[in-house]
């Protein structure tokens, strides 16, 4: 089984994380502002990259904080893996 | 008045027995009625400091780590997050004297009901672990003064190493998971049974 580094409690089974999705999708300003089809967008709609993906994860029967990891699709190979209040580190 | 009739109980009360028959290498107790407060609270702040003083320790801020007093127990549930146990302490006490030191800044709920605590000794306590549980628990990185959330079979526990020798443990478990692990344990344990 794959092991990924929880940012607190180190590595643990992939069996303890669940996946949140796409990182660093920013919630509208001004929901109310939106057209249906903007809104749906936001709700909706994700980046389906082939290659490294910032994805939101958290450690679900560890420590059960979030954080983000920029994780390549293809091999499932995690490039980074950073605190919610740290920046999204440079992409290759 | 009925109430008054009602007799404590634990969920695994009617296992007794069944722990009882297991062998001297894999000795397994159930420790009901721990009084267990969840506490969150910045731990740089002043109320990390007047909760300390309250314990008498300082909460622990490496993960997976637990520290003790005489009476209670702070186990390290995550960066702003601690389980404070105690078998002495009356459940709503803890949680009083807690919400007093905290004092609005943070916030203090009694979980004593949530979960129950196992405990797990032996000379082959590890090896049984080790059968559903995937952390590293060899004595030199998983021992006194260690407590991890983990998985041990298909339930979430709180484990937590009581010695240096990979020889007695502590299992906190969601009351309703109870028997669930009981049964995961006493199966674990049938391997170390003498026939
Ligand atoms: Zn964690």
């Amino acid at each position: 089984m794959q092991l990924i580094t929880c940012p607190y409690c180190g590595p643990r089974e992939e069996a303890e994380f669940h996946y949140g999705g796409q990182a660093h999708v920013p919630h509208p300003a001004d929901p109310g502002s939106l057209s249906d089809e903007e809104w749906a967008h936001h709700l909706f709609f994700r980046d389906n990259p082939r290659g490294p993906f910032a994805e939101r994860w958290v450690h679900a029967l560890g420590c059960r904080r979030w954080f983000n990891a920029v994780r390549d699709t293809v091999s499932y190979r995690f490039h980074h893996i950073y605190r919610l209040d740290q920046a999204r580190p440079e992409t290759p | 008045m009925t109430a008054d009739l009602l007799a404590r109980s634990g969920p695994l009360q009617s296992w007794t027995d069944r722990f009882a028959a297991l062998p001297d290498t894999v000795q397994v107790v159930a420790t009901p009625h721990v009084a267990m407060a969840d506490l969150r609270v910045d731990p740089a702040g002043p109320a990390a400091a007047d909760v300390a003083g309250f314990l008498g320790v300082d909460l622990p801020t490496a993960p997976s780590t637990y520290v003790e007093t005489d009476s209670v127990r702070v186990i390290w549930l995550g960066p702003d997050e601690w389980l404070v146990t105690s078998p002495f302490r009356a459940p709503r006490a803890l949680e009083a004297g807690l919400r007093d030191a905290v004092a609005g800044r943070g916030a203090v709920v009694d979980v004593s009901g949530q979960r129950t605590t196992l405990g797990l000794a032996g000379a082959n306590a590890r090896d049984v672990l080790s059968g559903g549980c995937a952390i590293d628990l060899h004595p030199a990185v998983f021992r006194r003064g260690a407590a991890a959330q983990t998985l041990l079979g298909l339930t979430g526990v709180v484990l937590v190493a009581l010695d240096d020798t990979a020889t007695s443990y502590e299992i906190l478990v969601r009351s309703s998971f109870a028997p669930y692990l009981a049964s995961w344990l006493l199966d674990a344990a049938t391997e170390h049974t003498p026939t």
